[in-house]
């Protein structure tokens, strides 16, 4: 195996197929992608329900037929791809330490990295759910994972924690795998899921949403015996006197996706605590030059054809800056103004063809608009029916009405 | 017929069978939960302390500072993850002075090398970290952090590895004194032995009273804590305590061996088994380490537990032998330092009671363990050059390979589930908490002992992870 490469991508879940797929069609050929796991797909290969697609292919895909489309595109070009392979560290001089048991100790030189390790689940202990600590508090994706690819049920009766999208399906799934799921409890006054999810994956089984509850006590020597759900105040705090008592085995925890930066952090790709991943620009790269970032690992998004998007502009980026052209010159920073929990990019050259702005709102919006702002001046504004934290909104800013920004900018929402 | 009846496989137990295998003797060791080190050795502060708590003259501030310079070299020969980093009790308010001046008379009493009060400017260089309102601290160079599982379950291997006799899921009902010695009976049957070592933990007073009368009683106190990410490892350099106060030592804020930051503990009574934690509980506990360490990010909590001290109303250890019958009872803070020196007192106290000493001319008190990352570049080729299986991570958080599960599984004491696995190799510790390393964990116990698996626990026998196969699409 060769020791240099054009592009490494680390990871092979969605981001890092498409952000190889897409160097490799903006003309590099000397790409390797590490994949950890024994086959790429990432996580879409647990997720074996559909509604993938809709937007990148106008169809519905399940989560291994989505990630199916894109390994096959690998055919017949020169993109390696190494599974099994796990990589320890990033150096600040682009060099990959990683090991497999096929090949071994590597360590690689790259001209250009891009970071698509996707993100973690918060857990108990994150959020300090009381009680005991017995077999049977599992993250939902865990849960997803014995269910869905090893073939084995983690439960009979179930209480959901977090109306994330990921408790949601797995909510569906217990159940046509036979299973009673009690309840689904979000601490927030709305869902953190999509609002199909809710409809589809709670609604159509009559499982009931406790919103503004949660977890106040496991119990439970060595499995799960049952849970307590409270009520909570307008300051998330438990209100005495609400319990409703629980009998179940299993609890499920599907409350927040953290970046995995810890590779990022290493190599001292500065990250935003708003998004707890890189700070980039309109191109995806971080602050250090040469290495992008994009996916999950980025920020999390709600569909993966996003994800797909959003990677394919990070391998276009990546290519361009191995040819040398990557846009330089000075840049506007971004802001997320009121009501936005944050936007990536974090900043963008001035001399951009344009900017894509993701972003999440704080709280839900009905009718409501978007502003744009460079100090008084208003760039730009978009109109939006409806706004939520569980879903992620995105504009187009063209080349032209950035040109008119003569310093940093901010985007806010508000109420129309 | 054995010669020694060990009840109980904590640390306690562990330490004095890893004593008693250097001599040619028949030692059993009793413990009732299905891995060793599962009561209050594995869910404590995991602190060497230096030894200025205990009062002096008692036996246990003898047995905390032998126990303390034994860490050492003990840790050495049997691998075992242990950091002399120190520890300062900070003070600050004029109460806390004349605490800390207390203490240090107290160490010196009890002869903890080393020790001294530094100034605000001193702590401050020390711990950078610590509240701006620290008047002075003592400072003991000589405590330190250790993996208290890890500890003992390397004395109970070697001790396993040296002949003794470790009988798990082992409950003890009974006790009869014989001619010969005790008559145990057991869940796995009788048991006889010529001596008997009440090293049974929060259950030692239990244990007590079923050979002799009534004697003391213990209080059960739990502790409860916040561990946090390797991110916040770094907030303190040593252990950081409070100036003792009416809940024991304090709280305090230290960074773990493994390089964790840990925070507690909270002192209430509970049953002896109550190992929950509460809300209240560990809000007080929070609030308490930010009063020391105001900038530590609680955000980054990855696991809350709470463990059970087998406290007692007298001030020192309840170590005592009646005959053939030796009481290694009562064993709080400092506990898990002073358990070797305990062992080694043990084996004296056996001694006074008759027993021969013969010592094994082939006694092999080494123990190794691969660790794939403390190892270096260099190192980690050679490892996987020699196996592949070292080249595949299955714990991402901690960086533990295949090839070190495996390795557990063929140890003198194998694990017999995935806590087992966490136990002896790190594996779902870190900050995902087993989330992804558990199912391939579950994966690789099931293929390598041929069942299915829905047969692997979490834990205890009875914590079952799955319940049965899926519809497979049917």
């Amino acid at each position: 195996m060769k020791n240099c490469y054009d592009l490494i991508v680390i990871g092979g879940g969605p981001a890092g197929l498409a952000a190889a797929l897409s160097a490799y069609e903006n003309g590099l050929t000397d790409i390797l992608i590490l994949e950890r796991d024994q086959v790429p797909g990432g996580i879409l290969n647990q997720c074996i329900h559909n509604g993938f697609g809709l937007h990148h292919f106008k169809e519905e895909l399940t989560g291994p037929e989505y990630a199916g489309r894109f390994i096959d595109q690998l055919e017949g070009t020169s993109i390696e791809l190494l599974c099994d392979c796990m990589v320890l560290e990033i150096t600040d001089e682009k060099v990959i330490h990683a090991v497999s048991p096929k090949t071994g100790y590597l360590a690689l030189e790259a001209k250009s990295i891009v970071l698509a390790m996707g993100c973690r689940e918060r857990t108990r202990g994150a959020i300090s759910i009381p009680g005991t600590r017995p077999a049977g508090v599992l993250t939902a994706g865990a849960a997803q994972r014995y269910v869905n690819i090893e073939g084995y049920m983690v439960g009979k009766k179930v209480v959901i924690l977090g109306s994330g999208d990921i408790g949601l399906i797995m909510a569906r799934r217990m159940t046509l795998e036979g299973a009673k799921v009690l309840a689904c409890v979000e601490v927030m006054p709305y869902s953190g899921g999509l609002t199909r999810n809710i409809v589809q994956c709670l609604n159509d089984f009559d499982i009931p949403l406790y919103l503004s509850h949660t977890i106040t006590e496991i119990r439970g020597k060595n499995r799960v015996e049952g849970v307590t759900v409270s009520q909570v105040d307008a300051n998330r705090q438990p209100i005495p006197g609400t319990e409703i008592e629980f009998d179940c085995d299993t609890v499920l925890l599907s409350v927040g996706l953290i970046p995995e930066n810890e590779l990022s952090r290493q190599a001292g790709v500065p990250l935003d605590f708003r998004t707890n991943g890189p700070k980039v620009d309109e191109n995806l790269q971080t602050e250090i030059e040469g290495i992008f970032a994009c996916g999950n690992v980025l920020h999390v998004h709600d569909l993966v054809d996003y994800v797909s998007d959003e990677s394919a502009r990070a391998g276009k980026a990546a290519a361009a800056y191995v040819k040398g052209e990557t846009a330089v010159g000075d840049y506007w920073n971004i802001t997320a103004g009121d009501n936005l929990g944050y936007t990536v990019p974090q900043r963008v050259h001035r001399a951009a063809d344009g900017v894509q702005i993701f972003f999440r709102v704080r709280r839900i919006f009905a009718n409501s608009v978007i502003e744009v702002t460079c100090g008084d001046q208003l760039l730009a504004k978009f109109r939006r029916e409806h706004m939520a934290p569980g879903e992620m909104e995105r504009i187009n800013i063209p080349k032209a009405l950035l040109a008119k920004a003569d310093g940093d900018i901010t985007v806010t929402a508000k109420e129309a | 017929m054995y010669d020694v009846a060990i009840i109980g496989c904590g640390v306690i137990g562990a330490a004095t069978a890893y004593e008693l295998s250097r001599y040619n003797l028949r030692v059993v060791i009793l413990e009732k939960e299905n891995d060793v080190a599962m009561g209050t050795s594995r869910a404590n502060s995991a602190i060497v302390h230096a030894g200025y708590d205990a009062q002096a003259g008692t036996l246990m501030a003898r047995l905390n500072v032998e126990g303390n310079a034994m860490a050492g070299p003990l840790c050495e020969e049997l691998d075992v993850p242990f950091k002399r980093i120190g520890s300062i009790v900070a003070a600050f308010d004029d109460f806390d002075e004349g605490v800390v001046q207390k203490l240090y008379e107290r160490g010196m009493a009890n002869g903890v090398p080393d020790l001294r009060i530094i100034s605000a400017e001193e702590t401050k260089a020390l711990e950078p970290n610590i509240a701006d309102n620290v008047r002075c601290s003592l400072y003991a160079p000589t405590a330190g952090v250790i993996c208290p599982w890890e500890y003992t379950l390397a004395f109970a291997e070697v001790a396993v590895k040296n002949g003794a006799e470790l009988k798990r899921k082992c409950e003890v009902t009974a006790i009869e004194k014989t001619e010969e010695g005790f008559c145990l009976s057991t869940n796995q049957g009788e048991i006889c032995a010529k001596y008997v070592v009440n090293a049974a933990g929060v259950y030692s007073d239990k244990i007590h009273d079923m050979v002799l009368p009534h004697a003391f009683d213990l209080i059960p106190v739990s502790g409860q804590y916040d561990l946090l990410d390797k991110s916040e490892g770094s907030r303190c350099n040593t252990v950081v305590f409070q100036c003792p106060g009416l809940e024991g030592k304090g709280v305090l804020v230290s960074p773990t061996v493994h390089g964790n930051l840990i925070v507690g503990p909270s002192a209430e009574e509970v049953d002896r088994d109550d190992t929950a934690t509460t809300a209240e509980v560990l809000t007080m506990v929070r609030n308490r380490a930010k009063r020391a360490v105001p900038s530590v990010d609680l955000r980054q909590c990855i696991r809350n537990f709470a463990g059970v001290r087998a406290n007692s109303a007298v001030d020192d250890f309840l170590i005592s032998r009646t005959e053939n019958f030796v009481d290694l009872a009562g064993i709080k803070s400092p506990g898990l330092t002073a358990a070797p020196a305990i062992a080694k007192h043990a084996v004296e106290l056996l001694k006074e009671a008759g027993i021969d000493l013969e010592e094994k001319e082939n006694w092999d008190g080494k123990r190794v363990r691969i660790k794939f990352n403390e190892m270096n570049e260099e190192q980690r080729r050679a490892l996987i050059e020699e196996n592949p299986a070292y080249g595949r991570i299955i714990c991402r958080c901690n960086t533990v390979t295949e090839g070190e599960i495996l390795d557990c599984l063929h140890t003198p004491i194998p694990p017999v589930s995935v806590d087992g696995v966490k136990r002896r190799t790190g594996t779902g510790m870190g900050r995902c908490q087993g989330g992804f390393c558990g199912p391939r964990i579950v994966d690789i116990l099931a293929r390598e002992w041929g069942v299915s698996p829905v047969e692997i626990p979490q834990d205890r026998d009875e914590a079952y992870i799955l319940t049965h196969e899926t519809k497979m699409g049917n």
